[in-house]
């Protein structure tokens, strides 16, 4: 199937559409993976999901098919029923609900890939939503959305939530100082109050310093 | 009613939701019982499928939603609930684990995310409607709009949660989406060659036109398999897990990590049996040639992540990736036994997880961190916790009577007969691997450790824990009684579980797979 | 890292151009898919099944209803997981110092307030003729929440939300919900399986296919109000990072 000529008008003319839509797909891809900025992933998500959308829509199509909503004579609610022949009172005629012959379904595209894409279409944008507070409240709690900024500073939180409750004052890694005062601030600030108030927050993300183990043995929670 | 039960399944979660949604609103305090209710009833819908299919002829319970009845309409037309012997198991697993969490959300939801939660019983609830669903449907669509509403669910339930929560779910989301909508391109090619989306239809439209060696097939298979394993977190698409699941509340880590995994391994027996076949999944494609492979690399490389962990709930994230290396392993060498295992290792991994996670939620109420160096003498303070979580650990190591023992057998059983060295080799590898990290931690909580790294003996108020640190203070029995009850699944799904065993058998007989080596 | 990140893209485009040579060609109706006992009944029998002359409506929202009410239940998630995740606790980086005092401009309040009620009408329109015309829930949902969405551009997120709270947002995405829901549950008690609109004969004085026709309409009410509810809750929580104070 492959010979010389034979790609070419395979694949870009008869199978054109094939062809489109994996060209948006790779595109879509590409960006999601290789793209630093959390919106620029979420575009390319948006491209990717866009692309799968034409691919589906395309399968639907059908030569010299109209859409698929019922044309007037096959309406089952229809009214149209021109038969100036036959006589004045045909022309009113109601006709109820018919049953299609098959070389009538020719002339109608194929509904249920549609309908999939509507369904796909809502996830898609609910997705996008969802994906765009996640961006938000990651911009509120680290001040950046560029990826690799947010992985210096999610990497030294790590970095500190890791470390052993038992080494309390004594913090080994001197970039503590400078850069986890961004992150640390956003989860740190309700938490000087007591101790019991702050125990929703994952206790290991804590400054180990304020943590005795063993002492929770004293307090009810 | 009664044959409706298969609908209540979903009924109950859904409505119990939009019922938190409109009454929590007001009054937050009566999403808890509305949440039991609901889950109890679902689970006893649960209950009441999986007794319709065993009693059933021909061990399925087949519902078509809207009416569209086989014999009066084409197959496909509506969507069918097939709730074959595989996933009505597994659907009351779901449920079950569902209903032990609920009861033990109590204390945590309201501590770790104070006032939001009628949202998180909302998400909590939709989560457990899309998971039993995607163990119900028959419709490869329809699972795709499923495993959505699973995963969005799963996002927001996880970046509720911390700042850090929400960084990590963003990579969840990246990766989640691009699993779903490989998916979602795997069904459209399917739908292109086939013409329907009935799971068995589809099937039926393989036999019947030969479609086995097309390549457009076996691209479709490819693509389906791939969105898959990205959403089980199968090596190296694994990255995402252990933040995703280390950062989420408690609750949260406890509902999703028993279940979304091993809901997606049920996904790939799903697509390998029932719809692509077993002559072309295990035959036509290559999978079962390079997947033991791929999976020998995965566990080894899990395992000694697990290894080198420090904190609790880290190490069994990683634990998570090895076990879900076992499953797919089980189901790509191509053998009944090998098969068998792999589905009991989807309902013993679940109970399992689910007691360990619920026992670290428990540690790190009460001893404020899940670092391994503040577990000294946990067991004087908490024993009762501290039995229920080895019992999920014993279970993961696999010792008998726990159900990780039977299933563990099967897989290595599995493993020899088909002549599978490597897989073999590296089940026997990781397991003693899991030893080694749990008497590790045995070792810890039993024994007490002065500052200095000394061992000073048992940890019932010897020298170096004062007389408080070692009094017995449990944990609040809302939270107690859930874990106690897990680890009694356990024992009982292992003491019983020849009858579980029986019914897979009975699924997996119309199927012929090899029982000694599969390969021609 | 980016040209690093091809590899893997390229091969994906290889793959999938390989299975497209075994595709049927763009339009060809002997396609498997255009030729399916399943798309062949859809065109064929609609009309004699439900009465509804749109065959998409009538395959959301009847013989694939249920698929339609997990979508809806999306939508609602969606809502539900942005409050969950950006509503407050007191934490604030407190440099949100940039909001923009403008006075609401004469002529663009003006048009606005000529256009919105235009707008929800035919959004009702939309709603409505999704039997006969292309449209539906979740179109006529849309255009609907546009509207509250272009009252909030035109003066202030306070102004719209006086108009449609909150509250009152979940309250309406959750009762579309068991709208839906509902109607499925009343036709499982009458006697059907869950979503078989034909049961509801017995409570409605209409023939089996128009209680089909009904409860498409019934349903796709539910659909318009979560979507519309969730649409604009979604631009509330999003332009103000979840305080619903100040925004665009």
């Amino acid at each position: 199937m492959f010979e010389d000529g034979a790609i070419v008008n395979e694949l870009l003319v008869e199978r054109l559409n094939y062809f489109i839509y994996v060209v948006l797909l790779l595109i879509g891809l590409h960006a999601m993976i290789s793209k630093r900025n959390l919106i620029k992933k979420l575009i390319g998500m948006s491209i990717f999901q866009t692309a799968i959308i034409l691919f589906y829509v395309s399968i639907a199509v059908k030569e010299e098919a109209t859409i698929p909503i019922y044309k007037a004579e096959h309406d089952p609610h229809g009214e149209v029923h021109h038969h100036p022949e036959k006589g004045g009172e045909e022309a009113e005629a109601h006709h109820g609900p018919v049953a299609l012959k098959d070389e009538e379904i020719k002339q109608y595209a194929n509904p249920l890939p549609h309908v999939l894409m509507l369904t796909a279409i809502v996830v898609g944008v609910a997705t996008l939503g969802l994906a765009l507070a996640l961006t938000q409240r990651i911009y509120q709690g680290y001040g950046t959305i560029e990826e690799d900024e947010l992985l210096t500073k999610i990497e030294r939180a790590d970095d500190r939530a890791s470390q052993s409750p038992l080494k309390s004052n004594q913090s080994p890694s001197p970039k503590k100082a400078k850069g986890s005062a961004t992150a640390k601030k956003a989860t740190a600030s309700p938490s000087r109050k007591s101790g019991s108030a702050s125990q929703g927050k994952s206790a290991a993300k804590r400054k180990p310093a304020k943590r005795k183990p063993g002492s929770g043995g004293g307090k009810k929670a | 009613m009664m044959e409706n039960a298969i609908a209540w399944i979903f009924i109950f979660p859904l409505f119990g939701a939009v019922a938190c949604a409109l009454v929590g609103m007001r009054q937050s305090k009566l999403c808890y019982p509305i949440s039991g209710l609901s889950m109890l009833g679902a689970t006893w819908a649960g209950a009441e499928t999986l007794m319709q299919a065993v009693q059933s002829p021909v061990h399925e319970v087949s519902y078509i939603l809207g009416g569209w009845t086989l014999d009066a309409f084409p197959r496909g037309v509506g969507i069918e609930f097939r709730a074959d012997l595989l996933g009505a198991l597994i659907t009351l697993v779901v449920l079950g684990v569902g209903l032990i969490v609920s009861l033990y959300s109590k204390l945590p939801v309201r501590e770790e995310t104070p006032g939001k939660e009628p949202l998180f019983y909302v998400l909590f609830l939709l989560q457990i409607t899309g998971l039993a669903g995607i163990c119900l449907t028959g419709d490869a669509f329809n699972l795709y709009v499923l495993i959505e509403v699973a995963a969005l669910t799963g996002y927001g339930l996880i970046a509720m949660g911390t700042n850090r929560a929400a960084a990590a779910t963003f990579n969840y989301l990246i990766l989640g989406t691009i699993g779903a909508s490989l998916y979602l391109l795997g069904v459209g090619y399917l739908y292109i060659k086939t013409g329907t989306l009935n799971m068995v239809g589809v099937q039926q439209v393989i036999q019947a036109n030969g479609l086995m060696d097309s390549p457009s097939m076996q691209v479709a298979f490819a693509l389906i398999g791939l969105g898959i394993l990205i959403k089980m977190a199968f090596f190296p698409f694994h990255a995402w897990l252990p933040n995703a699941y280390c950062n989420a509340p408690t609750t949260t880590s406890c509902l999703l990590a028993p279940l979304v995994t091993k809901v997606m391994i049920y996904v790939m027996i799903r697509m390998t049996l029932t719809v692509f076949g077993v002559e072309f999944s295990f035959e036509s494609t290559l999978w079962s040639e390079f997947m033991p492979w791929l999976v020998v690399v995965a566990i080894v490389c899990a395992a000694v992540m697990a290894l080198a962990q420090r904190e609790i709930k880290r190490m069994l994230a990683y634990l998570i990736v090895a076990e879900v290396g076992y499953m797919v392993g089980g189901v790509w060498i191509y053998n009944y036994y090998g098969l068998i295992g792999s589905i009991f290792h989807i309902i013993s991994d679940a109970c399992m997880t689910l007691c360990l996670f619920l026992g670290a939620g428990l540690i790190l109420r009460k001893a404020k961190t899940t670092h391994f160096d503040g577990l000294r003498g946990l067991f004087a303070k908490m024993p009762l916790t501290m039995i229920g979580f080895f019992v999920g650990g014993f279970s993961i190591i696999g010792l008998p009577p726990t159900c990780g023992f039977f299933s563990k057998w099967y897989l290595i059983t599995g493993g020899m007969v088909s002549q599978r060295w490597e897989y073999l080799v590296v089940l026997m590898f990781s397991t003693m691997v899991m030893v080694v990290l749990f008497f590790r931690l045995i070792e810890r909580i039993h024994l007490a450790v002065n500052e200095e790294g000394k061992n000073l003996g048992h940890g019932h108020g010897d020298l170096g824990l004062t007389e408080e640190q070692t009094r017995f203070d449990e944990g609040p029995l809302s939270m107690l009684i859930p874990l106690l009850l897990a680890a009694s699944v356990v024992l009982v799904i292992g003491i019983y579980n020849q009858d579980v065993v029986n019914q897979i058998e009975l699924f997996l007989e119309p199927f012929d797979l090899p029982k000694g080596t599969g390969r021609p | 890292m980016k040209l690093l990140s091809l590899v893997p893209v390229v091969a994906v485009g290889g793959l999938l151009l390989f299975a497209a040579q075994d595709f049927p060609e763009w339009g060809d109706p002997a396609s498997p898919a255009s030729t399916s006992p399943v798309s062949s009944h859809f065109i064929q029998s609609t009309g004699v099944d439900t009465e509804v002359p749109n065959m998409v409506t009538a395959v959301l929202a009847d013989y694939r209803g249920f698929d339609t009410m997990f979508e809806t239940v999306v939508v609602f998630i969606a809502g539900m997981a942005v409050l969950a995740i950006l509503k407050s606790s007191g934490r604030r980086k407190g440099k949100r110092e940039h909001e923009v005092e403008a006075e609401p401009d004469l002529i663009v309040t003006n048009t606005v307030r000529l256009i919105v009620p235009v707008i929800q009408i035919f959004a009702f329109y939309v709603l409505a003729h999704g039997h006969v015309s292309p449209g539906g829930g979740f179109q006529g949902g849309v255009v609907m929440g546009a509207s509250f969405i272009l009252v909030a551009l035109a003066w202030d997120l306070e102004v719209a939300l006086a108009r449609f709270s909150a509250e009152k947002c979940i309250l309406v995405a959750a009762l579309g919900i068991v709208l839906y829901g509902g109607i499925g549950f009343l036709s499982m008690l009458l006697g059907g399986e869950f979503l078989d609109y034909a049961e509801l004969e017995k409570v409605l004085p209409v023939s089996r296919e128009m209680a089909r026709y009904h409860a498409m309409l019934g349903v796709e009410i539910g659909v318009g109000f979560t979507v519309t509810a969730i649409i604009f809750a979604l631009y509330a929580n999003l332009s103000t990072e979840g305080r619903l104070k100040g925004g665009l």
